[in-house]
């Protein structure tokens, strides 16, 4: 093939040069030039190097559908692979490299592969990366050595490494009219929604609109149907109810009218303007989808079929209508319908020669004779193409009698010299977002296609899209289906009388077979491919589809699918219907993953600070991360190490007085005159009995029984309660009361709101604590006999509203003091100031987690969705007078089985650190493989026992109390000899909170 | 995915939270019937055709809606307040 530019025709601005480089040799072209298009121009025939046989491939469509003509677009180091020349347009500096050849397009060692068919044939992946399973090869180093070599080998283009330095944007639509598509269908369907006031969006994934019509040979209203079109779309864009996308792909369809576009902004713009985005996408919900997204051209399977130079019948078409391009210098034509017919009269006409028509039908209609005999076409009825001659381009076919009704080959081979030849095996349908969006295409006999399936949501289907392939019938279905209200004056089409029902021909198949026929080409799968899958018992298109890997390469199969399906189909004896087609998957074409994440890269999550966050930072808080919630870790200073601050804050804690921020408590009001009733049902223990001005510590346990949340809740007044949740479960709980309430308890008059960042909460723990509080807290005693342990009381700090409820997490005396978040920091800063004479020490999670660790309390490592109540040694909080969540589940058999894992202490037997998550073994012997029979949840070392210490959950692990075991930890090689004690590793009887 | 939330309006799937089945029946609190609890807490059928199931609109009322969904085409048919039908269902006989 050589191909090159006409003298006239085409869209393209002969006045407007662009330079380009394609695999580093520079090239011109025209603005309105794809890179197809452009290199053909320049008789480049070698595109790229096929999948797995690196075979010389060519451009083999003009649009969406290529298979072959994949390149990968540098912008400085940034390498995007993939991109269908056909569809990219070029620009002034544009970078394209071909795909898949090492080490260049012309020299390719790996066409070897060629040579290594079997190797290669269907189901390679799963033959050969599974490597032999018997045989010398099987484990072999050898092996071993060919795999990464086929790895290399199969691909297509190389993802790049550079950060991705554009922009792209995200955008919502809503509209109660979308067209997909602007060819006639799409203009007209879109014209009759726009004219009943509807909200009409339209998108086209080309430049311009047009679709068929931009390469059609017919007259619209006696005018240029290309003229016409861009006359319609101009006067529709400009219409205030239509929003007009162009170079908008359409890629998913989902439920709901739901669907997904990417819109090109810039990608064709040597320059882009400044804030201009790359890529837009679109998600758009549709009020009513009218797909006229048209019909592929599929091709015939032959033997030869791929080298280059053998494309589709309109893309020779199109390149010299809309290109200003010929493909070929001597084009032949090779077709089961008419519709080829039509492409060689719109060739001719613009002034490409044709050598000959092959046609496999034995008769074909005047018209179609007529356009054979302008042309000056040699017209071969009866006849197939049987193989081709190529090195890097065609250079001439080889053609015999052939027998549509027989499907057979006969007769001597005759040459024929040419350089391009064009296919038509029919036309397809794009039905992939009707299929998306679900139900079974239906096949039609007439035109050998499936057509779409019956709506399942709401969207019609119109033009070729819904199976009419003349522009008349086309142009009144779409008004139509754009609104049955419409009242448009169609216009008049002056079209040959040709008919696109092809003759049921997908494959040539010689008794001789010299050359592989290809049915997918960017995937390598051949027709006999095919056959051996079926041979192996891939008898099912889905076993078909992932055996061969048909139609699963980035073009979806969208020239493969139905050749792939007939030869099944013929194989198996049975009807294409029969066989069945597979579902079209999002995206109908690749879409970036940049377009996908827009803004949205990075650190996404939020950041929850406390209202004393600032305070924290500003006294040297190094913080981390609970949750969503920056939290202190330590107050570190004077270069003390992590375990050197946080012994010195519990320390402090235990000899005189510390504090801690607590705000991240979750927090829920919990009003109404059953408020006591609900904890009574959702909370282990009772809550009803609760006296106003109380505190109490309360179990949640999921349905299953398992332990769920726990934390106190106040009773503020008869028929107000405030609950309190670990940090990292408030939603969670939040969530679990609203479902009880909306789902099965809508009776109980309960309203819940969630506090957590209304209240700032201070801690103060420790021997001095009350002290503290006499100290600033005015309105309100706090001496034993008003706030008594689980008490609750009002005042003031600073003339600041407060609450008091003196319960303890550390064990020592303690009081949290809650305020509205806004004084926060003043009230902390106040109790600070008033703990001054005690030196009050802050204290970070770290020390809060070793007071509670030295004190048995449980926290989120240990209610870690598997253990009860029981496991936990809480027992004691479950009711007997009354049902509660999880109440009839917890006595299950599984659930009282004594090798349970339960809750108990270590201490560290040698002085050293023992590691959260090492497992309880008694084999004194590291490395050596041992039964776990359980783990260490929490670990610290504890100043108030002068020891390393830990909780542990472990099997029967109450009566293991006494015994000795090693801690181990494999992954850092860390095995420490502990002796299992009681989780009360400190003052057990609670003396000191008592206090 | 679009719900018609009976407060909100249309929003679309990402603002709901699903919260299981909503067929289920759960037995009386105080019932000891292990069997009923069991098939409660653990037994879904998985039913192609019309289906009820729980979803919270988290990110708008927060109110849990009772949605009739199509397993098959996903199509929805109905969505009701959860507290409407647990209430309809209460007064129904359910002890
Ligand atoms: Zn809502």
């Amino acid at each position: 093939m050589t191909g090159s530019r006409l003298s006239r025709g085409g869209r393209i601005d002969r006045s407007k040069s662009v330079r380009f480089s394609f695999d580093g040799k520079a090239y011109g072209g025209h603005q309105g030039d794809t890179l197809a298009s452009a290199l053909l121009a320049n008789g480049i025939t070698l595109f790229g190097r096929s999948f797995k046989y690196h075979r010389p491939r060519g451009v083999f469509a003009a649009g969406s559908d290529e298979p072959n003509a994949l390149v990968t677009v540098m912008s400085g180091d940034v390498r995007e692979p993939n991109m269908r020349a056909t569809e990219l347009e070029i620009y002034d500096g544009l970078v394209a490299l071909s795909q898949n050849r090492f080490p260049s397009l012309e020299h390719d060692f790996m066409a070897a592969n060629q040579l290594a068919g079997p190797l290669f044939s269907a189901g390679f992946y799963y033959k050969t990366f599974m490597g032999p399973a018997i045989g010398p090869f099987k484990n072999t180093a050898f092996w071993m050595f060919c795999e990464k070599f086929i790895r290399r080998a199969a691909g297509l283009g190389k993802a790049g490494t550079a950060p991705d330095p554009d922009r792209y944007e995200r955008m919502n639509a809503f509209c109660d009219v979308l067209v997909v598509g602007s060819g006639p269908a799409g203009l007209i369907a879109a014209e009759a929604a726009a004219t009943t006031g509807a909200r009409v969006i339209i998108a086209e994934e080309r430049p311009i609109a047009g679709g068929s019509l931009l390469a059609s040979g017919e007259l619209i209203d006696g005018r240029n149907p290309a003229v016409w079109a861009r006359e319609k779309a101009a006067g529709l864009a400009d219409l205030p109810n239509v929003r007009f996308l162009t170079r908008t792909s359409v890629w998913g369809y989902y439920d709901g009218n739901v669907l997904t576009a990417v819109e090109r902004v810039s990608d064709f713009k040597p320059n882009r303007t400044k804030g201009q985005p790359r890529q837009r996408h679109w998600i758009i919900r549709a009020g009513k989808t009218i797909l006229a997204t048209g019909a592929f051209e599929r091709p015939i399977v032959f033997p030869g079929n791929d080298c280059p130079g053998v494309m589709l019948a309109d893309a020779v078409r199109r390149y010299a209508t809309e290109y200003g391009v010929a493909a070929g210098n001597n084009v032949t034509l090779f077709t089961n319908n008419d519709s080829a017919y039509d492409a060689a009269r719109a060739l001719s006409l613009a002034g490409v020669n044709i050598a000959a028509i092959v046609d496999v039908r034995a008769d074909v209609s005047g018209a179609c004779r007529d356009i054979a005999s302008v042309a000056g076409a040699e017209l071969l009825l009866g006849h197939a193409v049987t193989g081709t001659h190529a090195g890097k381009a065609l250079s001439s076919i080889t053609v015999q009698h052939f027998n549509a009704g027989t499907g057979r080959v006969s007769g001597a081979p005759r040459e024929i010299r040419t350089d391009c030849l064009g296919v038509s095996g029919g036309w397809s349908p794009a039905i992939h977002l009707a299929s998306q969006a679900g139900g079974k295409p239906e096949w039609d006999e007439d035109l050998q296609a499936f057509l779409p399936p019956e709506p399942n949501q709401n969207w019609v289907t119109t033009g070729s899209a819904a199976g009419y392939m003349d522009t008349i019938s086309v142009l009144s279905d779409a008004a139509t289906k754009g609104s049955a209200k419409s009242r448009l004056v169609l216009p008049q089409v002056e079209a040959p009388m040709l008919d696109a029902s092809p003759a049921p021909v997908f494959e040539i198949e010689p008794s001789v077979k010299s050359q592989k026929a290809f049915v997918d080409f960017q995937h390598d799968v051949t027709a006999d491919d095919i056959r051996l899958a079926y041979r192996e018992g891939f008898h099912s298109v889905e076993h078909l589809k992932r055996y061969t890997t048909l139609g699963m390469a980035t073009d979806q199969g969208k020239t493969s699918n139905v050749p792939g399906l007939a030869i099944m189909a013929d194989v198996r004896g049975i009807s294409i219907p029969e066989a069945g087609t597979t579902r079209f998957r999002p995206p109908f074409t690749p879409v970036s993953l940049g377009v996908l994440a827009g803004e949205r890269y990075g650190d996404l999550r939020p950041h929850r600070l406390t209202p004393m966050h600032d305070w924290h930072l500003a006294n040297g808080a190094k913080t981390y991360e609970a949750g969503l919630w920056h939290r202190p870790m330590i107050y570190g200073s004077h270069g003390e190490t992590v375990e050197q601050a946080y012994i010195r804050e519990a320390r402090a804690v235990r000899q005189s007085v510390g504090i801690v921020d607590v705000s991240t408590l979750g927090k829920i009001d919990i009003q109404g005159p059953d408020a006591a009733e609900l904890l009574d049902r959702v909370y282990t223990n009772m809550f009803s009995t609760l006296p106003v001005g109380k505190a109490r510590y309360g179990l949640m346990l999921r349905e299953d029984g398992i332990a769920f949340d726990d934390g106190t809740t106040w009773r503020l007044g008869e028929t107000q309660f405030l609950m309190t949740t670990t940090t990292a479960n408030a939603g969670t709980v939040m969530q679990h009361l609203e479902y009880y309430l909306d789902c099965i308890w809508p009776d109980l008059r309960v309203h819940l709101t969630s506090v957590t960042d209304v209240w700032a909460g201070s801690a103060v723990s420790g021997p001095n604590a009350r002290a503290v509080l006499e100290a600033c807290v005015t309105g309100t005693k706090v001496d034993n006999m008003t706030l008594p342990f689980m008490g609750i009381v009002h005042g003031k700090i600073e003339g600041i509203p407060i609450m008091i409820c003196r319960l303890s997490f550390s064990g020592e005396l303690a009081y949290e003091v809650y305020c509205g978040a806004g004084f926060g920091t003043r009230v902390w800063e106040a109790l600070l100031a008033a703990g001054k004479p005690f030196d009050i020490m802050p204290y970070g999670l770290e020390a809060l987690g070793t007071l509670r660790i030295e004190k048995g309390h449980v926290t989120g490592a240990e209610i870690d969705g598997r253990t009860t109540a029981h496991d936990l040694h809480l027992d004691w909080m479950l009711s007997k007078k009354k049902p509660y969540i999880g109440s009839a589940m917890i006595n299950r058999e599984g659930l009282k089985d004594e090798n349970r894992l339960t809750l108990v202490g270590l201490i560290s037997m040698d002085n050293q650190s023992i590691t959260g998550g090492s497992h309880i073994v008694t084999d004194p012997v590291p490395r050596e493989p041992a039964d776990s029979f359980g783990h260490v949840t929490a670990a610290c070392y504890s100043p108030a026992l002068g020891k390393y210490i830990a909780l542990a959950l472990v099997k029967h692990g109450t009566s293991m109390i006494g015994n000795r075991a090693f801690a181990t930890d494999l992954l850092r090689d860390k095995h420490c000899a502990v002796e299992i004690v009681s989780h009360h590793m400190f003052d057990p009887e609670g003396s000191r909170m008592h206090g | 995915m679009i719900i018609k939330c009976p407060y909100c309006g249309p929003r679309d799937v990402i603002e709901f939270i699903y919260q299981g089945d909503a067929t289920r029946k759960r037995p009386e609190p105080a019932s000891t019937d292990q069997a009923a609890w069991n098939a409660y807490v653990y037994d879904r059928t998985n039913t192609g055709g019309s289906h009820r199931e729980f979803w919270l609109h988290g990110g708008g009322c927060r109110q849990h809606l009772v949605v009739t969904r199509d397993m098959s085409s996903h199509a929805i048919s109905s969505v009701a307040l959860a507290r409407d039908v647990a209430a309809s269902i209460n007064d129904g006989g359910r002890a």
